[in-house]
């Protein structure tokens, strides 16, 4: 009875900053300028088509590099001592305390015409615009979420129980065969939440691709900023495609992660 | 003499190792012979779990030499010992169904796939889990398990296999199984198993030879036989099985005197007036008519066990254990017999009268009858003495000064219980501080391997004032 009463704030929570605005979201995805029932935003929201595949293109990309980069700082993070790894998790976790919008125009000034990169590498004689494209966009949005791909699979590998590295050894595991065989497998729980808090949110946000990239690489989340106030209805209806699209990718996830079931 | 001629498989030559400052391990030597079945007994803390890991390559000795079959084998990685291991906790991999699990070593071994399927499949025959294959581990019971990491060693067909207490999580019906399975599966693959355990019941049941060890220290190698029937000290008669330890003097050859008489033995060479040990089992002690006793007792409890009765019988101010097949009526008055053969005499762990501490007094206080001086970097104050500053004094404590309760951090903080051997009226304790050992009585029972801190009680000591270097005069 007790734990009933203690959970009716949250169940009013999700109904009101949840459900309602889903189902809403729903509704207005199918609703003309008049207000009538119509499939017109949708067929509007595919006019986006380019925008959704590049959009899913850079998280996908992010999340890549990101995961390259987050593994084997984990794996090396685990292998410190304690006192280190409370250090460099410390210092991981530090530009998050910044404002969101900071740390971009931080990058907005690095990579600029005569910005700190461009006069360094003028120095050797390489001369070049380093903003306003693609691969500022996928370094902001991986400076961006890199913590969000190591946490979790350093919280993964350093659960991973020490005996079982000995009993690896003792069978006759040389360093690479203990990774291979019984470290890497078992932080694939790690991996796979890793990739989920970095692919979602990348795959959604905006004004990232607004500051560091080109005209061409303006994200679904900037046009759903862009459109809204106009166009609620397209808004909502690219929403609804980005929500089947990031579900879809879950699903797909978890499916991987069973059958790398850990028991 | 057939042991002897087996050829030596593995030995420790002075083993010495210290863990933050601690030793743990006080220069062992220890060889192993083929295809033996040799258990490492001791409580915990004893370092006998570290004196496996050495052996598996898991630790590296600060000292001493690690022999494998006559080559020395220090710094040598886990993975080229020709060793398996099977765990305290199985650490069985939870990624992998049983066969994989069992197949592991012989995958890296890049063995043929379809030689591997034979072994795997032959080696879950042997520990009775044909048909389990394609299960998840996790989904095994305890038992199962434990067949599983035994399998995962063996079919690997190492040398030696190492078992860290690997029954300890089972329950006692099942242990008593395994431990028969282990030893039937030793006979068949003819393999050498180190065993660990605390069970000193498992180690005489499975083993060839036992070793013992207390804190570091191995203090007897031998067969079940001889480490019951002839333990080297009070130490490994307390450990293993039921004994009545007491305090006892030789006489002289073959004469030993307890709990007020003189009594035969078998014993030689302790010298005259000599303080020892004596164990006598339990089952030893035949229940006689007064007229008929070497001593004499009043029936305190009798307990039912089974095969026998358990008579506890107090002589004088001591409780001696007694098994019977015959009961004996509480409140009577019974004689003991023990034949000569059935005495054993021990050196004493601790062979001291008192615990004595020399030293100098580092400040005085004449009007408030007190003086400090120094031990082991802390201050200690005696009440009610005074002894000039500057001078040497002795001091001699009595067991009975010592106690590891009281108010406060104690005068000493954290000595280590090195043993707790009940001596039929107190517990003689033996404990370890920096630099010594103290040995003092208990009516209570303590924890071995355990810190305590340690109260001098100075009201029951004697004061020795001795010359110092410096002070010619002597005494004052």
């Amino acid at each position: 009875m007790k734990s009933k009463k203690l959970s009716i704030p949250y169940i009013l929570w999700m109904l009101i900053f949840t459900m309602i605005p889903i189902v809403m979201i729903g509704v207005t995805a199918f609703k003309d300028k008049q207000g009538n029932f119509s499939l017109e935003p949708f067929a509007k929201a595919f006019g986006y088509t380019n925008v959704f595949m590049k959009s899913l293109w850079i998280a996908l990309l992010s999340t890549l590099i990101c995961l390259v980069l987050a593994y084997p700082l984990a794996y090396m993070l685990t292998r410190m001592r304690k006192s280190s790894q409370n250090t460099v998790q410390m210092i991981l976790m530090i530009p998050m305390w910044m404002n969101f919008l900071l740390r971009i125009y931080a990058w907005m000034i690095l990579l600029q015409k005569n910005g700190p990169l461009d006069t360094a590498l003028s120095f050797l004689g390489i001369h070049g615009t380093y903003i306003g494209n693609t691969a500022a966009v996928v370094v902001g949005m991986v400076y961006e979420y890199l913590p969000f791909m190591v946490l979790p699979i350093y919280t993964v590998m350093s659960k991973i129980d020490g005996n079982l590295i000995e009993a690896a050894q003792d069978l006759g595991s040389n360093n690479a065969a203990v990774f291979k065989k019984v470290i890497f497998p078992l932080s694939i729980p790690g991996v796979i939440s890793g990739i989920t808090m970095v692919f979602v949110p990348s795959a959604s946000t905006f004004l990232v691709s607004q500051y560091l990239g080109g005209t061409d690489d303006i994200m679904i989340g900037d046009v759903i900023d862009k459109i809204f106030w106009t166009d609620q209805s397209t808004g909502s209806a690219i929403s609804l495609i980005l929500m089947i699209f990031i579900f879809v990718f879950l699903v797909l996830m978890n499916l991987f992660g069973d059958e790398e079931a850990i028991a | 003499m057939e042991q002897k001629q087996k050829k030596v498989l593995v030995s420790l030559r002075d083993i010495f190792l210290r863990y933050d400052g601690e030793v743990i391990l006080n220069h062992i030597n220890l060889d192993i012979r083929e295809k033996e079945f040799v258990t490492i007994l001791g409580p915990s803390g004893c370092g006998k779990t570290t004196t496996l890991r050495i052996i598996g390559g898991f630790v590296e000795p600060e000292s001493g030499e690690v022999i494998f079959d006559g080559k020395r084998i220090n710094g040598t990685p886990p993975h080229k010992r020709n060793v398996n291991t099977v765990f305290q906790k199985y650490s069985l991999f939870p990624h992998l169904n049983v066969f994989d699990n069992v197949a592991f070593g012989l995958k890296l071994k890049k063995l043929p796939k379809k030689e591997i399927k034979e072994k795997v499949l032959k080696m879950l025959a042997i520990v009775d889990l044909k048909g389990y294959e394609k299960r998840s581990v996790a989904k095994l019971s305890g038992g199962q398990q434990q067949r599983v990491a035994i399998a995962r060693a063996l079919v690997c067909d190492p040398a030696i296999i190492l078992l860290d207490e690997p029954l300890g999580a089972l329950d006692l019906k099942l242990r008593k199984s395994m431990q028969l399975e282990l030893k039937e599966i030793q006979h068949q693959t003819e393999k050498t198993f180190i065993y660990v355990t605390h069970d000193q019941e498992e180690a005489l049941t499975m083993s060839d030879r036992v070793v013992v060890m207390n804190n570091g220290v191995i203090e007897q190698i031998g067969t079940p036989e001889e480490v019951y029937n002839e333990p080297v000290n009070a130490f490994v008669a307390d450990f293993i099985g039921e004994a009545n330890i007491l305090n006892g003097i030789m006489m002289g050859d073959c004469r030993v005197r307890i709990l007020g008489r003189e009594l035969e033995c078998v014993d030689k060479g302790f010298g005259t007036n000599t303080p020892v040990d004596v164990v006598i089992r339990p089952e030893d002690v035949i229940v006689t008519t007064p007229e008929q006793g070497q001593l004499c007792g009043v029936v305190e409890s009798v307990t039912f066990k089974g095969v026998h009765y358990e008579i506890s019988v107090r002589v004088g101010r001591c409780e001696i254990l007694v098994h019977s097949t015959n009961s004996a009526e509480p409140g009577s008055t019974v004689g003991l017999r023990v034949i000569p053969f059935n005495i054993q005499i021990m050196n004493k762990l601790l062979p001291i009268q008192s615990n004595t501490i020399e030293t100098t007094v580092t400040y005085a206080d004449e009007s408030a009858q007190s003086f400090e001086f120094e031990l082991e970097d802390e201050r200690i104050t005696v009440e009610g003495k005074y002894i000039p500053q500057g001078k040497r004094v002795r001091i001699h404590l009595p067991f009975d000064a010592l106690s590891i309760t009281g108010s406060g951090d104690g005068d000493l903080k954290d000595v280590y219980i090195e043993s707790v051997v009940y001596k039929g009226e107190q517990n003689e304790i033996i404990l370890e501080s920096d630099t010594r050992k103290w040995l003092m009585l208990s009516d209570t029972d303590e924890q071995v391997a355990t810190y305590v801190p340690l109260y001098f009680d100075f009201s029951k000591a004697s004061f020795e004032v001795i010359a110092s270097p410096d002070e010619k005069e002597g005494e004052a």
